[in-house]
């Protein structure tokens, strides 16, 4: 039940995928007898051979199961490769790729849809899908931009209006998309449409807040970005080796191809992974400040006191293990306890949005959201975990790091009415000296 | 204002006899055949007709049973049909503006429950076309999921709004601050939770019906819960901000109906002039710990303050006035109404697609002669919305509440820091008068 034993045994019914260590036998043919023998509802093209030429020039005398591997593996490289040369270049671009990720994604999984029901040539409904995917970015651009640009926002007037009246503006733009999809409905195709627009909707909540939600990591500090990003590929890699050498049980009906022991291995090969992954990161401020723009040199800077998170710090360790080890402390980040919250959310809980697209896949009967990725599928197969770790980031973030802005909360006062203001200071007031915080003599 | 001529012809075109929905037939043929003997054969493929192109192929729903109560019937026994009907109408419509006018006088904790159980009941009727659409009303789990997801959004919400006008009951008990200070942890846990559940609850021959029920769930928590959540908010405010609005989609559907789209605004205007006069209603809604309830006692802002306006020229010689009294309210009462009138019927369009989709004559047949609660609540979705964006853009700055709760969020050396600042701050405006001694 691991991949490679799967691809010698050459089942034909190879509809028994699972999605990010799936055979990728189209490239040989294999899936093109399975896919043949049932006519398909939706049927996509999975046919088509996207490897670029001259890797299958020199892959060439390899078995075709050699080959498969080898495409997979190479393209795995070239992707981690990118990845650090997106670090290096800065957040800047950093937050361009997730912005097309998001657009890539958000056109495949519409373009299932409209596979699904046979809807490509319904009048209007490309355009709308678009605008309401633009309007919706507009939207939490808008959010975030006048949160961490908020000086810059207030020099420029246009921008200032634009942000002072940003959610009637955006509300506005979705409401003219929802007129104009009442107004499309077309007498036979009511049903479809709704569809459609559900789908449209459901794909947005999915595709859309949650790339949002990455790029506020991001801002946080690019630690937050990258260290849940490694461990779920980890998790991916380490789960298959594990399968792979030890696979024995298996652990979900939707993906034949897990195994308890893959799954409890990366577990703990990727909470290890996390924590040597921090410790190494944790000392490099461009990973660990928040990302701030800077109004003087107009860009973004990473620049900072590192907060206490992100300093070494010594621990004792409890007796058990210093007989073992021989230390009695170990100096560690105080990130790295919460590295190790996030190595086990994406081991134990990240699956799960992958079970999700596996599901998702079965259901309608596709074998890869879309063939952007030789070897590897869509953009959407790539990411199909990473959008609940993200999520789940931004919400631990936001819980257990840090509380609310502090000089936030002071523009939002300075905009109340003076009564209001009175009454909060008032309140504070004996908040503070109930916890003797406040003195009534020092109180001057 | 299509509706009403709509049910005049009584027993409608889509209300007729309902066809015994097809099974198991490949229904217009889009969809795959199940030839191969090796494959097992998939539900999902015997709901072929949940993908087809045209309407056509769709069976319909058909329509539940009468649920006229019987006194009504004898009392009417007499007239025709037609007759009957709009008498059963109007009597409901006048049963409903009382009960409305009742839970106003009771107060707005009452209202705030009245739309919680509206909320409730919408979600319930929404997806009980979504089982009769997908005839999926024995998947496992579903029914036990979409209520759970009902709840966890539900929680979300309460917790991020209504939890700030209790701030100050909340401070006192303790494990109430703790759930507030790990709201969004707990409520995405829930969510989490749910999510699980649902990927668990995969069942093989089934995977498309639940992926369609999911989004299904989904897309109707997105419509209804949001938008009564921006209700409530609308609520606190002042209930003016609730009642006027409601009004005016009332009024446009009944007089765009009678008497056309002008002569609909202007008794709003008018009302919106009574109203102004009661700090009950124009007062923000707050709790006051002392007398542990919700309190509507104010200062009324500017907005709810008689103020003179000169009339251009021409309307002066009209009204033989210079000046005219009127409350800043009342101008944008206006623009409300013209919301409503406008814009707010494209949600009962929206709603009447979604019927002519379906096939299904009403929502559901909770209330005689009108239909389903989401029959009446349609059009006041998206002016709920529209006025919760009006009130954040144009009225009201952030909200004072949830300022000072963030602030007794923060660490203590923050609100310290704070405090220095607003102190000075304050000092420089003449708001607070520096002491010498406290």
């Amino acid at each position: 039940m691991t991949e490679l034993r799967q691809r010698a045994a050459r089942e034909p019914d190879a509809l028994l995928e699972d999605k990010e260590l799936e055979s990728e036998a189209k490239v040989d043919g294999e899936t093109a007898s399975d896919s043949e023998s049932r006519v398909e509802p939706a049927p996509l093209p999975t046919s088509a051979d996207d490897t670029p030429e001259v890797l299958n020039r020199a892959l060439s005398n390899l078995s075709s199961r050699w080959k498969n591997w080898w495409v997979r593996g190479i393209l795995t490289l070239a992707m981690i490769a990118f990845f650090f040369i997106i670090i290096y270049l800065g957040p800047m671009v950093l937050m361009m790729i997730v912005m097309c990720v998001q657009i890539k994604c958000f056109h495949e999984i519409i373009t299932i849809g409209y596979n699904v029901y046979h809807s490509y040539d319904l009048p209007w409904f490309r355009t709308l899908s678009w605008y309401f995917l633009l309007c919706v970015n507009y939207f939490f651009y808008g959010e975030t931009v006048t949160d961490y640009f908020f000086t810059l926002v207030q020099r420029e007037e246009p921008l200032r209006i634009l942000s002072k009246y940003h959610r009637f503006i955006s509300f506005t733009l979705y409401l003219t998309g929802f007129c104009m999809f009442v107004l499309s409905l077309v007498k036979k195709h009511y049903r479809l449409q709704f569809y459609m627009f559900g789908w449209t909707h459901v794909t947005l909540l999915i595709v859309v807040t949650q790339s949002h939600l990455v790029i506020h990591n991001l801002f946080e500090g690019m630690i937050w970005f990258i260290v849940p990003i490694s461990c779920v590929i980890c998790n991916d890699i380490m789960a298959y080796m594990f399968g792979f050498f030890f696979g024995r049980t298996p652990l979900i009906k939707l993906s034949p191809k897990k195994t308890w022991e893959g799954f409890i291995g990366g577990f703990f090969a990727t909470v290890v992974f996390g924590l040597l992954l921090s410790y190494v990161m944790s000392g490099y401020r461009y990973f660990v400040c928040p990302v701030e723009y800077n109004n003087d040199t107009n860009s973004f800077t990473v620049d900072c006191q590192p907060s206490d998170l992100f300093r070494l710090q010594e621990y004792n360790i409890p007796g058990v293990i210093q007989s073992v080890i021989g230390w009695k402390t170990v100096w560690m980040y105080p990130f790295q306890s919460h590295s190790v919250a996030l190595s086990t959310f994406a081991s134990l809980i990240g699956p799960f949005g992958g079970f999700f697209a596996s599901g998702f896949k079965r259901a309608f009967k596709i074998k890869d959201f879309a063939n952007t990725i030789p070897g590897h599928g869509g953009i959407m197969d790539r990411f199909d975990c990473q959008y609940l770790m993200a999520t789940f980031v931004n919400v631990y973030i936001a819980s257990f790091i840090r509380g609310p802005n502090p000089s936030k909360l002071i523009q939002q006062f300075l905009t109340l009415r003076p009564e209001q203001q009175l009454h909060i200071f008032n309140t504070l007031k004996s908040h503070l000296t109930d916890k003797g915080m406040l003195t009534a003599a020092a109180d001057e | 204002m299509l509706e009403l001529r709509h049910r005049g012809g009584c027993p409608g075109p889509g209300g007729a006899v309902a066809s015994p929905p097809r099974e198991g037939e490949a229904a217009g043929g889009d969809h795959e055949t199940e030839s191969t003997s090796d494959k097992e054969t998939d539900i999902d493929d015997r709901y072929g007709d949940l993908d087809s192109r045209l309407d056509s192929d769709i069976p319909e729903i058909p329509p539940s049973a009468d649920r006229t109560p019987e006194i009504l019937k004898r009392a009417l026994s007499g007239l025709s049909s037609r007759w009957k009907n709009w008498w059963i109408r109007g009597i409901l419509t006048l049963t409903m503006i009382s009960l409305f006018f009742l839970i106003i006088y009771m107060g707005s904790f009452m209202l705030m429950l009245l739309v919680l159980s509206i909320q409730v009941k919408c979600f319930h009727e929404i997806i009980t076309i979504g089982y009769r659409v997908y005839r999926s009303y024995d998947l496992p789990w579903f029914r036990t999921l979409s209520w759970y997801f009902l709840l966890c959004v539900n929680y979300f919400f309460y917790g991020e709004t209504v939890a700030d006008y209790f701030a100050t009951f909340v401070q006192r008990e303790e494990q109430l601050q703790f759930l507030i200070r790990y709201h969004r942890f707990i409520s995405f846990a829930l969510y989490l939770a749910g999510f699980c559940m649902f990927v668990l609850s995969l069942v093989k021959k089934h995977y498309r019906l639940q992926f369609y029920m999911f989004a299904w769930t989904h897309v109707t928590l997105l419509i209804t819960v949001t938008q009564s959540h921006l209700v409530i908010q609308n609520l606190f405010e002042g209930m003016i901000w609730f009642l006027v609005p409601i009004s005016s989609v009332i009024c446009n559907d009944i007089t765009a109906y009678l008497f056309g789209f002008f002569f609909g605004r202007t008794p709003l205007i008018k009302a919106a002039y009574v109203l102004s006069k009661y700090q009950y209603f124009v007062c923000p809604v707050e709790y006051r710990s002392d007398i542990n309830s919700f309190v509507t006692e104010c200062e009324p802002s500017e907005l709810f303050q008689l103020q003179s306006y000169s009339l251009p020229s021409f309307l002066q010689a009209v009204l033989r006035q210079e000046t005219v009294s009127m409350y800043p309210f009342q101008i944008h009462s206006i623009a409300l109404s013209t919301f409503a009138s406008l814009i707010g019927p494209f949600g009962g369009f929206f709603a009447s697609g979604f019927k002519r989709a379906f096939k299904i004559k009403d929502f559901a047949n909770t209330i005689p002669g009108h239909g389903g609660i989401m029959d009446r609540f349609d059009c006041q979705y998206l002016m709920a919305t529209f006025v919760h964006v009006y009130i954040t853009s144009f009225i009201r700055g952030p909200n004072p509440s949830k300022v000072l709760q963030q602030l007794l969020v923060l660490q203590p050396e923050q609100q310290l820091n704070i405090y220095k600042t607003l102190k000075t701050h304050l000092i420089e405006k003449g708001i607070l008068q520096p002491t010498l001694k406290v």
